[in-house]
């Protein structure tokens, strides 16, 4: 490991433009000392992906981009005045990024080494220097057992492991300045704790670390400071401590209100004493080799929404594919007294044909005397006007309000939701919440709801089920489940999530 | 629509306008009689009475190109549509059918794929005879498992889709699906490849004609016309120059288009 320079980061006066977006970013100040970590929150269009590219001097190579400062400089250059290929040069060397997907980031057909070797083979350092700088660097994102991995492809990994590999990739050239954009959205709670905290030891290394986050709550837990965008402006920036606790700004605020937190508001809706409109019992559900779910029962009463949590690969899909018929159980069995169940799917924007509108989308799903699509659309909380439009030019949240309309469009008894907002930011990610809750209150609605992230699932269940290797270990109502959790996995997941 | 095609596209679609209303009503564009022959007026060179110059027999190169339009574009278009056709029976039931069938089909597909599509050609006109109908038929045969291994491809992409999975579970039987989503989905991008299909069926076409493999020596086909000035090529340029200018143009504003279609499309 080379020593780490003294430099941060010193931004005055940032304003970019984009073409066909205009000004993106306006008169933005900040400082990162080494040592510091500084969390940059903000809702999805606030321009927190700009800046983080600008910081790595990637937004000057965009034609027509327009980018001034009375100062920009990151790890001891002054950008303003770095060509192309000095930005190129300091990259990977002096500052980088650690990317948001870690599932998608690493080319599966090649080995760890490789992947994370790539900073190093750039720069043409010799062969037999980067397999021990490799190496080091994996153990320093907390892979002890570096040896071992260097000769395996992504897809042997998991989640968390493919994380650290990304974050060791971004260390392995000695950059002294790290930015981080959404390093945790697609990681469960256990995996994004840890990531947090392995983030938060390579600061306290000496490395200036930039956190990009719509979550404020989750990058709390390592951000020194904190700076608000809206609009691309800086509306509020203080202390991380007194942030959270006395928000000036009103966006800071509705930031921190979106985060879901706490019981579910309205309480529990109680269900009367009839059968169960969905219950597995004891199902199973093996491919090849892999059991998926292993003896899961679980039931849905009429009105009630049962949360099923757990970390990624511990078999909710699976399940809920087994709740709504598209596969069947190798054993144990599905019943169901639902007149209709239907689907909300994680990517709803797949899951909509391309070529119709939303209006045909909402059309082809009608069942019986179902509402218009018009009304379909009011009924979540969408302007009708959104009917001509196609999927693919809808915001993220506007997809997922369409989804839910559709599922609605069949008139069901019981709507499975795969982790209907785990895409979304938490202001979106609120809305749609408080919409499920809407239609459960108003409508008598069951829900399935799976989320791998606590704090979502006990803002809307009743009663939930923890997941692990594909049994559930625990079922409750919510409240008594968060309060006194029985298994120990689960009060690990709960110490994580909270 | 209009819009999204640029200059380059609208240039391309005026010409494809006119080459259309040749084929429809050549006596509209050129009404001279492409066959009438005028021994007097052999190997004039290009001038006001005779846009593109006289052949050896003295008739006139503009009003044969003209009126061979039809042959030469009308022989490709109905190449490349037996081609699609063909494409679209192999490429559905190897895409939508059982799992044997698509092996069995995919084998051949590759047979037929190993030859290039010129010799395939070469051979079934050898095998056929020498004529406009054969070149239909070789070209169309010879193009087809293109067209099938196109479209086999994204037929199984869209069936695996989360969107059809998603009708499926909404309880569409599977002639719904493949109606409403299926068909669409992987119809509409052939479009393009068509169109660039059709230039390609052009040339091949003008080759098997200008081997001598095409349409009989008197009628106006570009390739033929190629062929027969070909031995003049060192006195009279506009013989050879204009019936090939002819066919470049036709499969540049096709490419074009089907480029541009493309790009539309995405």
């Amino acid at each position: 490991m080379t020593a780490l320079a003294p430099h941060g980061i010193a931004v005055r006066g940032l304003s970019v433009a984009l073409p066909g977006a205009g000004a993106v970013l306006r008169d933005v100040s900040l400082r990162v000392a080494p040592g510091e970590c500084l969390a940059v929150v903000g809702e999805s269009g606030a321009g927190k992906s700009v800046l983080a590219r600008t910081l790595l001097g990637l937004t000057q190579d965009v034609p027509g981009a327009r980018v001034t400062a009375a100062e920009l400089a990151v790890a001891g250059h002054d950008l303003r005045r770095l060509g192309r290929r000095g930005r190129r040069g300091m990259r990977g060397r002096d500052v980088a990024l650690v990317l948001q997907d870690a599932l998608q980031s690493l080319d599966p057909l090649r080995t760890i080494e490789a992947e994370v070797g790539e900073t190093l083979a750039i720069r043409r350092v010799p062969r037999a220097e980067r397999r021990g700088r490799v190496i080091a660097a994996l153990r320093e994102a907390g892979l002890p057992d570096a040896d071992g991995l260097l000769g395996h492809r992504s897809a042997e990994l998991s989640g968390g492991m493919r994380q650290r590999a990304l974050i060791a990739g971004a260390i392995v050239g000695g950059a002294g300045v790290l930015i981080a954009d959404e390093p945790t959205t697609a990681l469960d709670a256990t995996t994004a704790v840890r990531a947090l905290e392995l983030l938060g030891r390579l600061r306290d290394e000496g490395r200036a670390l930039v956190l990009i986050s719509h979550d404020l709550r989750a990058v709390a837990r390592v951000a020194d400071r904190v700076a608000v965008l809206d609009a691309g402006r800086v509306v509020e920036e203080g202390a991380t401590a007194d942030v959270l606790d006395a928000p000036r700004h009103a966006v800071t605020r509705a930031l921190l209100a979106a985060v879901p937190s706490g019981p579910k508001p309205g309480g529990r809706v109680l269900a009367p004493d009839a059968p169960p409109l969905l219950a597995a019992r004891e199902v199973t559900r093996r491919y090849r080799n892999v059991t998926a779910v292993d003896r899961a029962s679980v039931t849905i009463g009429r009105g009630e929404v049962l949360g099923i949590v757990g970390e990624s690969g511990s078999g909710k899909s699976t399940l809920a594919r087994l709740l709504i018929g598209a596969e069947r159980p190798d054993d144990g069995e599905v019943r169901r007294t639902a007149a209709c169940v239907r689907l909300v799917p994680q990517d709803p924007l797949g899951a909509f044909d391309p070529r119709h509108t939303v209006e045909r989308i909402l059309r082809l799903s009608r069942r019986g005397d179902a509402p218009s699509p018009a009304a379909l659309l009011e009924q979540v909380g969408l302007e009708p006007a959104l009917l001509s439009r196609r999927p693919a030019t809808l915001s993220g949240g506007q997809r997922q309000r369409v989804a839910i309309a559709r599922a609605l469009a069949a008139g069901p008894d019981v709507l499975v939701c795969d982790e209907p907002v785990s895409a979304l930011d938490v202001t979106t990610q609120a809305g749609i919440l408080a919409l499920l809750r809407r239609l459960q209150r108003e409508r008598g609605l069951a829900m399935v709801f799976i989320s791998h992230d606590l704090a979502v699932v006990r803002n809307v269940s009743d009663r939930v089920a923890v997941m692990r290797d594909g049994r559930i270990v625990e079922t409750g109502p919510t409240e008594e489940v968060y309060a006194s959790p029985v298994d120990p996995f689960t009060a690990e997941l709960i110490a994580a999530g909270s | 629509m209009i819009r999204r095609l640029g200059v380059s596209g609208a240039i391309a679609l005026a010409a494809l306008a006119v080459l259309l209303l040749a084929i429809a009503w050549p006596g509209l564009v050129a009404p001279g009689d492409p066959l009438a022959i005028s021994p007097a007026e052999g190997f004039r060179p290009p001038s006001a009475a005779h846009p593109f110059g006289t052949d050896e027999s003295g008739r006139d190169i503009l009003t044969r190109i003209v009126h061979g339009a039809s042959a030469s574009a009308g022989i490709g278009l109905a190449a490349t549509a037996l081609g699609i056709g063909l494409g679209l029976v192999l490429g559905f039931a190897a895409g939508l059918g059982p799992a044997w069938l698509d092996a069995a089909l995919g084998r051949i597909i590759e047979v037929l794929f190993a030859l290039p599509t010129l010799v395939m050609a070469l051979l079934l006109v050898a095998v056929l005879g020498a004529g406009a109908g054969s070149s239909i038929l070789a070209i169309g045969l010879a193009t087809a498992p293109g067209y099938a291994r196109i479209l086999r491809s994204r037929v199984r992409g869209v069936a695996r889709s989360d969107y059809v999975g998603y009708a499926r579970l909404e309880g569409d039987g599977p002639l719904t699906l493949f109606r409403r989503h299926i068909a669409p989905n992987t119809l509409w991008p052939l479009v393009s490849t068509a169109t660039l299909g059709i230039g390609q069926a052009i040339v091949w076409v003008s080759a098997l004609s200008f081997l001598g493999l095409g349409s009989p020596p008197p009628s106006p086909e570009w390739g033929a016309m190629l062929n027969a000035g070909r031995v003049y090529i060192s006195t009279g340029w506009w013989m050879t120059v204009f019936p090939g200018l002819a066919i470049v143009v036709t499969a540049v504003v096709l490419t074009v288009l089907g480029r541009r279609l493309a790009g539309a499309g995405r």
